[in-house]
């Protein structure tokens, strides 16, 4: 079984912090870490892979740096790394990473199954999976939370929705994106922290992909970001004192006035 | 140019396709540095510089004083922009039930139509379902394309994609907005995608530049900790996913005149079934959905064992709410995932969110603090929660709760 992940490197927002005199983030010194949902998408193509053999290849875009992030997926078990970095990927909106992530993807070749993970946690979107698998024209399954069976020729796997789960079944090659619940991710050995610094990373620029200019970077995203702002900063909350009956009293008036109660 | 420092993406013929310069005009105010969400900005001796981690993403440009960043781009317009006209919402059913966050769709869809002087239309695809396009009218829809058909009884992302397609190919509208909902994340970035158009997903707001007559969607990143703005001027539709709770509900009128109804014929042929769905679980719960809550009532750590929930899930009941719940009581194991709010979990904007016995670490607040209201109960007052609370108690949840529970009960005679 040929299973690709897709991740990306995304600066751990846990760390960030606003600073209180311009109210804007704190970048500096934040480390970067492989997108949290990805790390559930890592660890269930190992495990597929444990299950019923064959190779596990991760794949990201971003800069160099992000050679780090794929290192670390082959200490967690995975197999092979591709980094498609180029100056001209800079810029690339959801349209212009699916595309970018799909060449590449076709110039690895033969695969089974895509796995993501639910979505960036720096960007929120959860577009590129789904795009991937258009521009792929595979079947893709969003929010899977757990995979059933997998047969030769299909998957089945649980889809979490909002109202509770489905199960469904589609042929392969196929996409899905991963969220939390499907698997509880490893540590790294010993002996794949060995393997992955010893591991060769392919890197490919955009001409490797021979990727047409005009769908990838800054020049083949539709979408353009025209401001950056904080939210509203929240106003000094009030603290309600009191016994806890005459907090609750006075809790339950507050909230009254406000006629969603 | 010696003084100008740049960042370029480059074609395979050197020739700058993109290109972001900072001239002559910089004084090293510093002005740009936080507005760059990436931190690729620095001043170096009283001259901003470009780094490498430089993503062009455009947000620096408009904070300099003196128009001193220049970020050119070759213009790529694609043809036949001014035949797209209208407002489009794609009106999710589940079951044959219109979703509410299409009357919050319709009702900010409204506005911008309105606007930009354009139609609103609604897209309805599903099986027997003529009463909800009747309904979707009353909402204010001008026109309802409404696909009946058996095998679009049940969403799959395969037809539902296919469909929606070749109705903009027909009907081409400028803006389509749907909700950002398990369907609507799964489905539209597939339809985006096929149509080579821009998608934004999950705004909170969305307006119309007046002078180019587009769309402006306003969304949260870095879980919240920065908003940004939006366009998508050169493509189209331009296409926004929605976050529940957060517009405004369309005003319900049985009378509206002037709706009307086009029904389409689809060649069953070209609906593609890839994905099968086997079987729907429903979760056996009594008390409402998250996603669709106007009250949260969450429960942290501080409960302390997996049974104190019910504490938790008896003020939601009174209140007519949903249980949400912290990330280390999923990971114990206490309440299942769906219930998770935050980072790894669920992002909600509730107009009321009550956080008991929950620290409030920054992976958490990123899921909820956008909410209207934010009552906090906990014995720590130091907790980080505090910090986005509208009204803090500090106390043991074991005496507040019960108080609580029991005071509204009374007021609300239940």
């Amino acid at each position: 079984m040929e299973i690709i992940v897709c991740i990306k490197q995304v600066p751990d927002t846990a760390d960030i912090k606003i600073d209180p005199k311009t109210n804007t983030l704190i970048r500096e010194g934040v480390p970067s870490i492989i997108n949290p949902f990805d790390t559930y998408a890592i660890e269930e193509g190992v495990r597929l892979k444990e299950k019923y053999q064959g190779k596990v290849t991760v794949i990201s875009m971003g800069p160099p740096q992000v050679e780090d992030a794929l290192r670390e997926a082959i200490s967690l078990g995975v197999d092979e790394g591709v980094l498609l970095s180029d100056r001209a990927f800079a810029g690339a909106d959801t349209l212009a990473t699916s595309y970018t992530l799909a060449e590449g993807i076709k110039k690895i070749g033969k695969f089974d199954l895509i796995i993501c993970g639910k979505q960036a946690m720096d960007g929120d979107t959860a577009q590129v999976g789904p795009g991937i698998a258009e521009k792929l024209n595979i079947p893709h399954v969003t929010y899977v939370k757990k995979i059933e069976e997998i047969k030769d020729d299909y998957v089945q796997v649980e889809r979490l929705m909002e109202e509770g789960y489905e199960v469904i079944r589609m042929p392969l090659p196929a996409l899905i994106t991963v969220v939390k619940e499907i698997n509880e991710p490893r540590m790294p050995s010993l002996k794949g922290k060995l393997k992955a610094k010893n591991a060769q990373i392919i890197t490919w620029s955009a001409k490797d992909l021979e990727a047409e200019e005009d769908r990838i970077g800054l020049q083949g995203s539709p979408t353009q970001v025209i401001k950056i702002f904080t939210p509203q900063p929240r106003g000094k909350g009030e603290t309600i004192e009191g016994t806890p009956p005459e907090q609750a009293a006075k809790l339950v008036e507050k909230l009254r006035e406000t006629k969603i109660v | 140019m010696t003084d100008t420092t740049d960042s370029t993406a480059q074609t395979d013929n050197g020739e700058s396709m993109i290109e972001i310069k900072i001239t002559d005009k910089c004084t090293g105010c510093e002005k740009c540095i936080p507005s760059c969400p990436y931190g690729a900005i620095e001043v170096i001796d009283k001259k901003a510089i470009i780094k490498d981690n430089c993503t062009l993403c455009g947000a620096c440009v408009g904070s300099c004083p003196f128009k001193a960043i220049e970020l050119t781009k070759k213009e790529v317009k694609m043809a036949g922009l001014d035949k797209y006209k209208g407002v489009w919402v794609f009106a999710e059913q589940r079951n044959g039930r219109i979703q509410s966050v299409v009357y919050e769709l319709l009702g900010k869809g409204r506005k911008l139509a309105d606007q930009l002087k354009v139609e609103l239309s609604a897209v309805l695809l599903g099986e027997k379902i003529n009463k909800e396009a009747q309904e979707l009218i009353s909402h204010g829809a001008d026109k309802v394309y409404l696909v009946d058909h058996e095998k679009l009884k049940d969403f799959r992302d395969d037809s539902y994609a296919d469909v929606l397609v070749d109705l903009v190919s027909e009907y081409k509208p400028e803006i389509i907005l749907a909700g950002a909902t398990s369907i609507g994340r799964s489905l539209i970035p597939k339809v985006a995608t096929r149509l080579e158009t821009g998608l934004t997903a999950d705004c909170t707001g969305l307006d119309i530049d007046k002078e180019k007559n587009i769309l402006l969607q306003t969304r949260p990143a870095f879980g919240g900790n920065i908003m940004a703005t939006i366009i998508c001027p050169n493509h189209r539709p331009q296409m926004a996913t929605v976050r529940h709770k957060v517009m405004k509900e369309a005003p319900f009128d049985e009378n509206r005149k002037g709706g009307e109804i086009i029904r389409i014929e689809v060649d069953p042929k070209r609906i593609p079934l890839r994905t099968e769905v086997i079987k729907m679980v429903e979760r056996m719960e009594e008390t409402v959905l998250l996603e669709e809550a106007d009250i949260i009532v969450s429960g942290g750590r501080g409960l302390g064992a997996p049974e104190n929930f019910k504490i938790i899930e008896e003020l939601a009941k009174t209140l007519g709410g949903a249980v949400g719940a912290s990330r280390a009581t999923v990971d114990a194991g206490w309440i299942p995932y769906a219930h998770q709010v935050g980072q790894t979990g669920k992002t909600v904007c509730p107009k009321i969110y009550i956080a008991c016995g929950i620290s409030g670490q920054i992976q958490h607040l990123a899921g909820m603090q956008s909410s209207d209201i934010i009552v906090v109960i906990n014995k720590d007052p130091e907790a980080p929660i505090f910090n986005v609370a509208t009204y803090g108690i500090v106390g043991d949840l074991f005496e507040v709760m019960p108080a609580l529970i029991k005071k509204f009960k009374e007021v609300l005679g239940r």
